[in-house]
């Protein structure tokens, strides 16, 4: 079948099962909207602004485990597109984003609207092309979503030139592909598993610390099989919440910067720490020369980069951690060994004993503000703990991470690796056309609402019924926090003058605004705003201005250096 | 320490600045960097000689693994190997005194004058990195015109090779 490129190209996205592609239209890609429009199998969302496009697709695949897909123009719809590349790279999000280019005879001559996107995607992709004839163009889309969604996930950029659009070819969709210089690994070394296994049992003191990875490789119920066998305290990283259920008591919080005094205490005591999917983030870590002095470290992970990246560990195992989870099990069951459990017990009450100290404890009592911590906690009740809740960055981020419960993955949805303000709206527009049954919130503050605003209009179009939570304390929360304690309280260009109505604006844009200034109002607020089953609701609460986020270790604190509430 | 990383990776436009991209973005130091086609045409090879603790080659070997477009790589400084580089240098060799002396000190570093002008001598020298230091010492400063260096390749003794 001789088709165009264009042709091509949407045959091809079809192939690979893409329900929706987030993107703007541009000279550049004229064609290929052409051919979009001819069709109905892939149905393309229009965004406001290309950062929003890839924000959008990032929050499609972190709550389908699919990749996303974006097509945008070539020029500023290029670069505008970076920042939402750049999160998802961070955070290993399968992701396709196809550039628009001019056409290749103008390549390099500034034309209108020229940009070198393989040049500037470059150190924020996993891999990226040019395609410079009609003849590739299916094999590197092939590629393309390959590379984007094997080994160690992250978003891959076509760059497609106009004319390669327009030129035809005969089209065939390669069915099986090998890349002889990529060959990611999936099962684990059953030497170096044996090993672990044998040292996991010898631990006194052990953590399972685990992250993105577990998510990402579908991992979550071998994880948490293995904790039961196990009986052992697990932890999660920001990008790991919903990797294993919150509600378990085995589950101790989240670890890190803001991670709870258990979490945090546990991993600088344990003699055996078992990292899983983890990357040992300086947000992790801390200080670390000081990070966890006694521990014996297992890591699984399926990109080698990151083992010993940071930390030097014991027993690396490069692997999907899927296979490797399972091959775990497996070795335990066949053992005869056992996990020590008097020495368990001992350990167990020393983390009750450091839980107890109750360490997201606030104000519950007040009723002269509204606590932050309490819309977030009063959000999990509302929505039963079910709903698919993104974020954006900042305290509310934080708040979110440490008050909502995720019993379950792809529930979490945040930017944590690159921490992109502007991230959260979009994504839960992507989260909520994957699951559009389910209830969707953003988590946000009135800084980082206002980075992608204009994604409302989107809401409108899809009539996407975003349940908005906006924790409004007039300031850029995280930067005032660490103006108030490292800054002497200089308060630098955090204070968020001439803010919108919010309500008022959310109107504009056709949606419902609310604001809530009272704490008796908090819950019946929501009450009211989950029932707008069809509706965005946008609630604006006004929250406690100069509240902040606790646990906190400074900056080249060790893990043991926590600044309590 | 020093240490002589070769390469092979697949002869694609972009797969060099990918290369090179990754040196800068993470901070490692790249002291010469030679690349070209090898007998098959896909493939190029590349010599790339950087500097740095144990842990950071190691991560630079993990980093370049991960670029999509390299094949294979291997450290030559881990094992017994050969290194060469080529140099062209232009001399000063308008005395009749200087002239001898200069020809004399050829010979010596088994080089060869490639071309002679009533002025000049362009003069080809391959060894080690050292030994094209040494000669460059040996000549007189001002004596130096110009200096081309192609930068290191290095492969392994023995049966030992980096094939796919």
């Amino acid at each position: 079948m001789v088709l165009t490129g264009a042709e091509i190209l949407i045959q091809s996205l079809k192939k690979e099962g893409v329900e929706y592609l987030f993107g703007y239209p541009g000279g550049a890609v004229l064609h290929i909207y052409d051919c979009l429009d001819q069709q109905d199998d892939i149905r393309h969302i229009l965004v406001r602004h290309e950062q929003g496009a890839t924000h959008a697709a990032d929050g499609y695949a972190r709550a389908t485990g699919k990749p996303g897909c974006v097509l945008v123009t070539s020029g500023p719809g290029a670069t505008n597109a970076v920042t939402g590349i750049a999160t998802a790279y961070m955070d290993s999000v399968p992701m396709v984003v196809i550039t628009g280019q001019v056409p290749t005879p103008l390549i390099g001559n500034d034309a209108f609207q020229e940009v070198d996107s393989v040049g500037i995607t470059r150190p924020c992709v996993k891999h990226n092309f040019l395609v410079k004839s009609v003849d590739e163009l299916a094999g590197t889309i092939k590629r393309a979503f390959y590379l984007a969604s094997s080994g160690r996930p992250g978003p891959v950029v076509i760059d497609i030139p106009k004319d390669v659009t327009a030129h035809k070819a005969e089209f065939k969709y390669p069915s099986k592909i090998d890349i002889r210089s990529y060959k990611p690994v999936t099962r684990g070394h059953p030497g170096q598993i044996k090993k672990a296994v044998k040292l996991l049992l010898s631990a006194e003191r052990p953590m399972i610390y685990t992250g993105g990875g577990v998510i990402w490789s579908n991992a979550a119920k071998l994880l948490t099989e293995l904790a039961g066998i196990l009986g052992y305290p697990v932890t999660n990283t920001l990008m790991g919440l919903g990797g294993y259920p919150a509600t378990d008591r085995q589950f101790v919080g989240m670890l890190g910067m803001h991670g709870t005094y258990e979490a945090n205490m546990g991993m600088h005591q344990s003699d055996v720490l078992l990292a899983v999917g983890a990357r040992f983030d300086d947000r992790v870590t801390g200080n670390i020369e000081k990070f966890c002095p006694d521990a014996r470290i297992i890591h699984i992970d399926i990109d080698p980069s990151s083992i010993s990246k940071n930390v030097k560990v014991d027993i690396p195992i490069v692997g999907s951690i899927s296979d490797v989870l399972a091959e775990m099990i497996r070795v335990l069951k066949e053992t005869k060994r056992k996990p020590k459990d008097a020495e368990l017990k001992v350990w167990w009450q020393q983390i009750e004993e450091w839980r107890a100290m109750d360490c997201l404890k606030y104000d519950r009592e007040t009723t002269q503000v509204i606590k932050p911590q309490y819309v977030v906690e009063e959000l999990y009740n509302v929505t039963e703990g079910d709903a698919i809740i993104t974020s954006d960055v900042g305290q509310h981020q934080m708040w979110a991470a440490q008050y909502y419960k995720f019993d379950r993955p792809y529930q979490w949805i945040n930017s944590g690796g690159l921490g992109t303000m502007g991230f959260g709206m979009p994504a839960a527009m992507g989260a909520q056309f994957a699951y559009p049954q389910q209830t969707v919130a953003c988590i946000t503050g009135e800084g980082s609402i206002q980075m992608c605003i204009q994604e409302l209009s989107t809401c409108l179009q899809y009539s996407l019924p975003l349940k908005i939570v906006s924790l409004n304390n007039g300031y850029l929360g995280m930067v005032r926090q660490w103006q108030e304690f490292f800054y002497q309280g200089r308060y630098a260009m955090s204070y968020m003058e001439s803010l919108p109505d919010f309500v008022k604006l959310a109107e504009s844009y056709g949606h419902i605004g609310m604001r809530i200034e009272n704490k008796a109002d908090v819950v019946p607020a929501m009450q009211e705003a989950m029932q707008q089953k069809d509706r965005l609701v946008f609630m604006d609460f006004m929250t406690d201005p100069e509240e902040n986020v606790y646990p906190m270790i400074p900056a080249g604190g060790g893990q043991n250096e926590m600044i309590l509430v | 320490m020093r240490h002589i990383i070769s390469i092979l990776l697949e002869n694609e436009s972009g797969a060099l600045s990918r290369v090179a991209g990754l040196f800068s973005a993470r901070g490692y130091n790249i002291e010469s960097l030679s690349v070209a086609p090898t007998d098959d045409p896909t493939l190029a090879r590349m010599t790339l000689v950087t500097h740095g603790t144990d842990e950071i080659i190691e991560q630079i070997t993990k980093q370049l693994n991960k670029l999509i477009e390299v094949v294979k790589l291997i450290d030559l400084t881990e094992g017994a190997h050969i290194e060469r580089e080529m140099m062209l240098i232009k001399v000063d060799a308008g005395a009749r005194d200087t002239r001898e002396e200069v020809k004399r000190l050829v010979d010596i570093f088994r080089g060869r004058v490639l071309d002679v002008s009533g002025k000049t001598y362009t003069i080809e020298i391959t060894g080690s990195g050292q030994k094209l230091d040494a000669f460059i010492g040996v000549l007189n400063k001002k004596q130096i015109i110009e200096v081309v260096r192609s930068g290191v390749t290095g492969i392994a003794r023995g049966e030992k090779a980096l094939t796919i």
